[in-house]
């Protein structure tokens, strides 16, 4: 009986081991261990055997129960693996082909500077005004004391709506409105991007549309160091930390001393970035600050201009046609 | 404003000062200069000549053989085509290895085998001006002055050489509209002498005055001055003369003309010369025109003039517009013998006025505009009958008359010493302040920390203290103030609500793939009626003059742009189009605008072409679908936290009838969504397109900036299937409230997964299939609750909208 069980464990581990699928592992498990299997009928012979026999056949067939299913099982885990590399290997794709076609907007480049600037001024202090567009001779003009058939009214031709009501020219209207609107408070530290209109006809450096960002600063003792101060810092943050800049006196009704600040660009030479002054005391009392105890300081730029010199753009019209071709080049904006 | 550096250096010493330093230094302290530039045009080795001899062309009719003496050497043989080349003339001869402008080069050649040894050139050939050449000069070869010194370089002779440097003032630097006034401004800068002319008046004894002056409008001329001089012999003026005015880019008419414009250039005030024997009785009476009255001016336009119009007349008929231009009917010519000189103060508000409405510029006009110096008024008139009688002759034939209705005096203004630092942030001395004062040639005291400053009629810009502060500080350096940070109060920037939901709109639509446009507000009123708007009572506001009719009215919809740019876009080979725009429409109910409109922020939204492209793998999705517009509104809406939008089904003028609607928030209309009416976008050749608008203010006020946490369920959720066929025209809306209201509370969600119909389905009916997720929040649901709510939802559609279970 010995016998029988050791040839019966040579051949089942021969034929264990040289089966190649899951399936024929599963027959050859049925085969020989299951219920109806070949080591139990061999075991089932044991009523025949001497009591002393008994457990050492027993023993046996144990050992050899134990050594098959061992066997049938790391045979299983093997052809298990084999199966799964198979698959991968079949499941293998070309991973230089496209993926799903997403795609995320631009956003547009003049939005990009505007918001690039509220978040400078932001961070320096300042809140975000906003005014209306279409504008009153007195907000756009009188109270930033551009007299009414003074010529220093040429340097903005403006569309009218009639004598009294035109399409603002520059967003510094916002001016008065914000410091009639904090009624004396201080400090006012604002900030107004917006759309602004004037009479040119479009070219490449010309819109008749365009958009500008003012700026306000009023408090007790404001100086002209602290204008230089705040815009050299937005330059810096805007163009660069070893940006030059260089200051020019200049004319504006509404500033008194009135300053062109230039940029210094290594190819170009200087470049006018930005107009602004010490706020004239005519404006502040006018806007219901005594000039004898308060002071400020104005500026205002052109958002085309920095878009232009940040990113090269050398047409003023593509901002306003629009083409799909432009516009995407800002996607990582 | 243009400076000969030549005519400059006669006022003030320029010694080692270049033309670009006296451009970088004006740049530095607050004039622009535009550019330096010289006349000459590339001109080289050209000479003065005198002609010879002129004899016919053995070959050629119009050609002449000239003998022309350049000054040194031989005569030289110059085969000349011009019709006026005569002996005894003066000529600008190109020799032989002369340029000029266009790169033209001068050789040896024969022409009609004649030798030519060079060229007698005419003013074109020389690249002068056509505008700056007097009328007699433009035909044929350039005849130069009986003076012209033979063998003389000719850019020396015609001034050429000279270098011009142009200022671009602002309108408050009126003093340096005149060679004196920038005189002034050099020498404060590079702290220089000045050498101004001498002037004397010219007398006459005991005569009765030739001049009856009398001035009825007195505020619109408070001050006017004129002298006769007669026996003057009218003719071309000298050569540096002419030089000097076409530096400054006036030209050259004749000696009377030229010495007052060479005065206005000169002082900055404006003169203005009279054929005298055409004023009738020498009478000169300053008076406003009436109304229709007309006169025929220098340049031979007939005027029709205003009571808003200045008039010099002789009593009866108007002799020129002042300070604008004069009358053609007194034009000195080369038959005057006497002349009368104006030189007066006209207010810049009138003279701005007629400037306007006549649309006449002049020099003069510009000066009379920036307002001119008071003080300058008689110098000037003296200063232009001194140089008539050096250059003209003449004797002069009356006392300077003149009438000055009150007193310009120079205005003193006192500075604090302390205000001025305090302003400009620097530390200054007052031995400093007070050498820029004397720079400005400003007289000024310094007492008790303040500084008392008399300032000049010709500064009439510097009027309060401010004025000073900027004066120090603009020759003091602007570049030498120190920067700051700001040293008020610190208080935190922020965004408004407002402004940080149209950020995040803005970040949400880039995300899901739109393109920000920005276009313009103005446009016509054909294309704003395009399409549909929110706002279709809005009364389009018009511009009182547009500069074209395509940009003559405020938008009031953004939309009709919008498809522009997908029509643009679409031609130029950009397909697939999905874009959007915020911005302001304008919206008033009146007719004529009284008070300013409301500006409504919107928001469009445009998709055609393909809203996702093709690949290996995955079929594209069609961007002119109404449901993908629908898709990225409720995403939007998500990102917004605006849970109760609703979409009703309604029609827009310009959208497909089938195919649009309207977009309801808390009882209001806010937006509308749908796909452009086949006929407009075959208008704009493009395919289907879909839009949406939304009111961006309301948007802005329903969306959360808050989020309140729910806890998440604890109890396991069963879902359900329910497929039901229903007539065509139920819509998705009632089946779907119908589902909720039979459910109560333990329907937790419905979804509708699937739309169809077909033969199986019947004619007129549709299949739709919902998933529906029932849970309790305090239990585990059994299987026989939820069908028991399953049931009833069946019951209650088949009730309400016909529906049978499928």
């Amino acid at each position: 009986m010995q016998k029988r069980l050791n040839e019966l464990k040579i051949i089942a581990e021969t034929k264990i081991k040289s089966a190649h699928d899951l399936n024929t592992l599963k027959e050859l498990k049925v085969k020989f261990l299951g219920k109806k299997g070949e080591l139990t009928s061999v075991l089932r012979g044991m009523g025949g055997l001497s009591p002393e026999e008994r457990p050492q056949v027993g023993a046996l067939a144990n050992e050899i129960r134990n050594r098959l299913e061992s066997l049938i099982s790391s045979k299983t885990e093997e052809l298990e693996e084999e199966k799964l590399e198979k698959q991968l290997r079949e499941q293998t794709v070309d991973v230089t082909l496209p993926g799903l076609p997403l795609t995320v907007g631009a956003i547009h480049p003049l939005q990009a500077i505007w918001e690039q600037m509220e978040d400078i001024f932001i961070g320096m202090g300042f809140e975000v005004a906003e005014g209306p567009e279409v504008e009153t001779d007195k907000y756009n003009f009188e109270m930033l004391n551009f007299l009414k058939e003074h010529p220093a009214r040429d340097m903005q031709d403006s569309f009218y709506i009639n004598p009294e009501i035109l399409l603002r020219t520059h967003t510094s209207s916002v001016q008065p409105r914000t410091m009639l609107a904090k009624e004396g408070e201080v400090p006012v530290r604002i900030i107004c991007p917006g759309k602004v209109y004037r009479r040119d006809s479009d070219d490449a450096t010309h819109s008749h549309q365009f958009m500008q960002i003012e700026g306000l600063v009023v408090d007790r003792g404001v100086s002209m160091s602290e204008l230089k101060g705040v815009l050299l810092t937005f330059i810096q943050k805007m163009f660069g930390k070893e940006t030059e800049i260089r200051l020019r006196p200049s004319f504006f009704p509404f500033t008194e001393p009135s300053v062109e600040i230039d940029i210094y660009d290594p190819q170009k030479g200087w470049l006018e970035i930005l107009g602004a002054g010490m706020v004239h005391p005519r404006v502040l009392e006018k806007s219901g600050y005594n000039p004898e105890h308060y002071t400020g300081f104005a500026f205002g730029t052109g958002i085309e201009r920095i878009a232009m010199l940040k990113y090269g753009i050398d047409d003023i019209r593509h901002f306003y046609n629009n083409d799909l071709r432009f516009l995407r080049q800002f996607q990582s904006e | 404003m243009l400076v000969s550096y030549e005519w400059l250096s006669k006022y003030v010493d320029l010694d080692g000062i270049s033309a670009e330093d006296i451009a970088e230094e004006l740049n530095r302290t607050g004039i622009e200069v535009e550019v330096i530039y010289t006349r000459d045009n590339g001109v080289n080795h050209v000479v003065i000549g005198k002609v010879l001899v002129v004899e016919p062309h053995p070959a050629a009719d119009r050609l002449k053989v000239c003998s022309v003496f350049v000054g040194k050497g031989e005569p030289l043989q110059i085969v000349c085509g011009a019709p006026n080349v005569a002996e005894g003339q003066l000529v600008p001869v190109a020799l032989v290895g002369a340029t000029l402008p266009g790169g033209v080069k001068i050789k040896k050649t024969k022409l009609r085998g004649v030798e030519s040894h060079g060229m007698i050139c005419s003013a074109k050939e020389l690249g002068l001006p056509e505008k700056m050449i007097m009328k007699e000069q433009l035909e044929g070869i350039l005849v130069l002055g009986k003076d012209a010194p033979i063998g003389q370089n000719i850019k020396k002779y015609l001034g050429m050489d000279d270098q011009v440097i142009e200022l671009q003032l602002t309108p408050n630097r009126a003093d340096c509209l005149s060679m004196i006034g920038v005189a002034f401004e050099i020498a404060a800068i590079f702290d220089r002498k000045l050498n101004l002319p001498d002037i004397e008046e010219q007398k006459v004894k005991g005569k009765e005055s030739p001049i009856h002056l009398r001035i009825e409008s007195e505020e619109d001329c408070p001050f006017f001055a004129a002298q006769v001089v007669h026996n003057i012999k009218v003719g071309p003026s000298p050569q540096w003369l002419q030089n000097f005015l076409i530096s400054a880019g006036i030209r050259p008419i004749n000696n009377i003309v030229d010495i007052t414009n060479y005065v206005m250039i000169e002082t900055g005030q404006p003169l203005h010369a009279y054929d005298y024997q055409k004023i009738t009785d020498g009478k000169i009476v300053v008076r406003r025109a009436r109304l229709g009255e007309t006169i025929i001016t220098l340049d031979g336009t007939k005027r029709k003039c205003d009571e808003e119009t200045l008039l010099i007349t002789d009593g009866k008929e108007a002799l020129g517009i002042a300070g604008i231009m004069g009358g053609e009917a007194t034009e000195v010519s080369d038959e005057t013998t006497s002349v009368l000189i104006e030189s007066a103060f006209f207010d810049p508000v009138i003279t701005r006025k007629a400037v306007r409405k006549l649309g006449l510029r002049s020099e003069a006009s510009h000066r009379f505009e920036r307002g001119v110096d008071p003080d300058r008024i008689i110098p000037a008139l003296t200063r232009a009958v001194q140089l008539i009688q050096q250059i003209a002759g003449g004797k002069v034939g009356s006392n300077l008359i003149s009438e000055r209705i009150g007193d310009v005096e120079d205005v003193v203004i006192t500075l604090r010493h302390d205000r001025l630092i305090k302003l400009l942030g620097v530390q200054l001395e007052s031995q400093e302040v007070l050498a820029i004062f004397k720079r400005l040639n400003f007289s000024a005291k310094y007492k008790n920390g303040e500084y008392s400053v008399q300032v000049p009629t010709r500064r009439q810009d510097v009027t309060i203290e401010v004025d000073l502060i900027e004066e120090v500080a603009r020759l003091y350096g602007y570049d030498r103030i120190p920067s700051s940070l700001l040293k008020g109060k610190n208080i935190p920037g922020k965004l408004t609500k407002e402004q940080k939901i149209r950020r995040i709109i803005r970040q949400t639509l880039r995300g899901l793939g739109l393109n920000e446009v920005i276009t313009y507000s103005l446009t016509s009123p054909e294309v704003n009626q395009k399409t549909v708007s929110l706002n279709p009572n809005a009364n389009p506001i018009h511009l009182s003059m547009p500069m074209s009719s395509e940009r003559s009215i405020l938008r009031t919809t953004l939309l009709p742009h919008l498809i522009e740019t997908a029509a643009y876009n679409t031609h130029h080979g950009n397909y697939d189009v999905a874009i959007f725009e915020m911005g302001a429409t304008y919206i008033s109910k009146e007719q004529k605008l009284t008070k300013l409109p409301e500006e409504k922020l919107e928001l469009a939204m445009l998709l055609t072409g393909k809203y996702r492209s093709t690949n290996w793998q995955y079929e594209g999705m069609t961007g002119g679908d109404f449901f993908v517009m629908k898709g990225i509104l409720e995403a939007l809406l998500q990102r917004l936290g605006i849970q109760q939008a609703e979409v009703k089904a309604a029609t827009f003028e310009g959208l497909h009838p089938g195919r649009s609607a309207s977009i309801w928030l808390s009882g209001q209309v806010v937006g509308l969504l749908g796909q452009l009416h086949p006929k407009v976008a075959k208008e704009y050749d493009l395919g289907d397109t879909v839009v949406c608008q939304l009111d961006l203010d309301l948007l802005c006020q329903a969306a959360e900036d808050s989020v309140t946490y729910q806890s998440l369920p604890r109890y396991p959720a069963v879902t359900r299937d329910l497929a039901i066929i229903v007539k065509q025209n139920v819509v998705s809306k009632e089946v779907e409230e119908g589902i909720k209201e039979a459910a109560g509370e333990l329907l937790e969600s419905v979804h509708l997964f699937d739309v169809f119909t077909g033969e199986q389905i019947g004619e007129g009916k549709k299949n739709l299939a919902y998933s529906l997720v029932y849970r309790a929040k305090n239990r585990t649901l059994t299987d026989e609750e939820v069908q028991k709510v399953h049931d009833q939802i069946i019951h209650h559609l088949e009730k309400t909208v016909e529906a049978k279970l499928r």
